[in-house]
């Protein structure tokens, strides 16, 4: 199943580009453009990123990690989810930056190719921030009255997390 | 509320290593943490960036109007209170472009979406079920390719940084349906 992941890329990259040069698209002028707009998404970001880093750093070195984690072991060890990825979980709907900082400490003590690491991956390519999206769309308009957005949301984020773990035993083990 | 998160994030450290006699480790950490947020930010910028521009290619290539199309049918039966086409057509943009990734574009045709269909709205400051809906499929990210993970993934040493983008996507079109169909539920049981 991981096979179709490392095949799919190549053919979505030589898909796009030949579909891209039969439509008449200047490729590599469009191909620049996106490029630095990379650029200026990640230095936007990089003040977050650099606050949550250091703050995650931090309670990881001072074992506040291990105690949550223990806290709620009980809880999670019933439905057999890895207690590793709790922090991600925690973080992953209130922050992006927050759940990029949690990942990258994530990888750096296991490896992204562990299981931890893949499960961690799955769950963060498949869930959102979600608070963070309900406070934008809605403030946009003035709504406070948001009846079940967050329930239906946060069922989504359960599904995209236990999903992620279940995914990873299934197919890519 | 991310005010108080990360400030209470650092001194919830300082509290907890005087209790475990790790505050030297936890102060040194954090300089080393700012050190290697540069690091991380820095060597994943390549990855993410090639990424953005081939995403770019493939917008001016015309394939997020082509999907758009395709998906106006599923859109049209889920959005059940939309009868302009322009509400119809800023979702479908939407969502065509969190496909693809580009986060710059998703946003302002997510906001121009609520604002149309705001003025459809009977009752001024509730959310409508197709809001509810709308903001719910945002929340469940179904992305093509998540280009900031598969930077940090290869960063961090994977072996193959793709390998897990079939149960991405099988896990957040699933997240996707079910929170549709929870949507729909709640907004049933609320009439």
């Amino acid at each position: 199943m991981a096979i179709i992941g490392i095949l799919c890329v190549p053919a979505m990259i030589v898909g796009i580009l030949a579909y891209a040069l039969y439509r008449k698209v200047k490729v590599y002028d469009a191909f620049m453009e996106g490029a630095r707009e990379g650029m200026v998404t990640l230095f936007k970001i990089f003040p977050a990123l650099l606050g949550l880093i250091v703050s995650v750093g931090m309670l990881r070195a001072s074992g506040a990690f291990e105690w949550i984690v223990r806290l709620l072991n009980p809880f999670t060890s019933m439905l057999g989810f890895p207690s590793e990825l709790i922090p991600l979980m925690l973080m992953r709907p209130i922050s992006g930056s927050g759940a990029m900082a949690v990942i990258t400490d994530i990888f750096q003590n296991y490896s992204p190719d562990s299981f931890v690491g893949k499960c961690a991956s799955v769950m963060m390519g498949s869930t959102e921030t979600t608070f963070y999206t309900i406070a934008i769309y809605y403030g946009s308009i003035g709504i406070t009255k948001i009846r079940h957005t967050a329930k239906a949301a946060l069922v989504a984020d359960f599904v995209g997390m236990i999903g992620a773990v279940v995914a990873v035993h299934l197919i890519l083990q | 509320m991310m005010n108080y998160i990360w400030a209470g994030l650092i001194i919830l450290s300082f509290v907890v290593s005087i209790f475990t006699g790790k505050i030297g480790e936890t102060a040194t950490e954090a300089m080393n943490s700012a050190k290697s947020a540069v690091e991380t930010s820095i060597s994943i910028l390549g990855v993410m960036c090639f990424w953005m521009g081939l995403m770019r290619v493939a917008e001016k290539a015309g394939i997020l109007e082509k999907l758009s199309t395709c998906m106006k049918p599923v859109i049209s039966k889920l959005f059940k209170g939309v009868k302009r086409d322009e509400t119809r057509q800023a979702i479908l943009m939407n969502i065509t472009a969190n496909i693809f990734g580009i986060g710059n574009a998703a946003t302002p045709f997510g906001l121009k979406a609520m604002e149309e269909m705001d003025k459809e709205n009977g009752r001024k400051g509730v959310a409508t079920n197709d809001m509810c809906l709308f903001v719910v499929l945002n929340t469940a990210s179904i992305q093509l390719i998540p280009s900031t993970l598969l930077a940090l993934r290869s960063n961090y040493g994977s072996q193959t940084p793709y390998s897990i983008l079939p149960a991405v996507w099988a896990v957040s079109v699933a997240a996707a349906v079910l929170g549709i169909c929870a949507a729909k539920l709640f907004a049933k049981n609320r009439k």
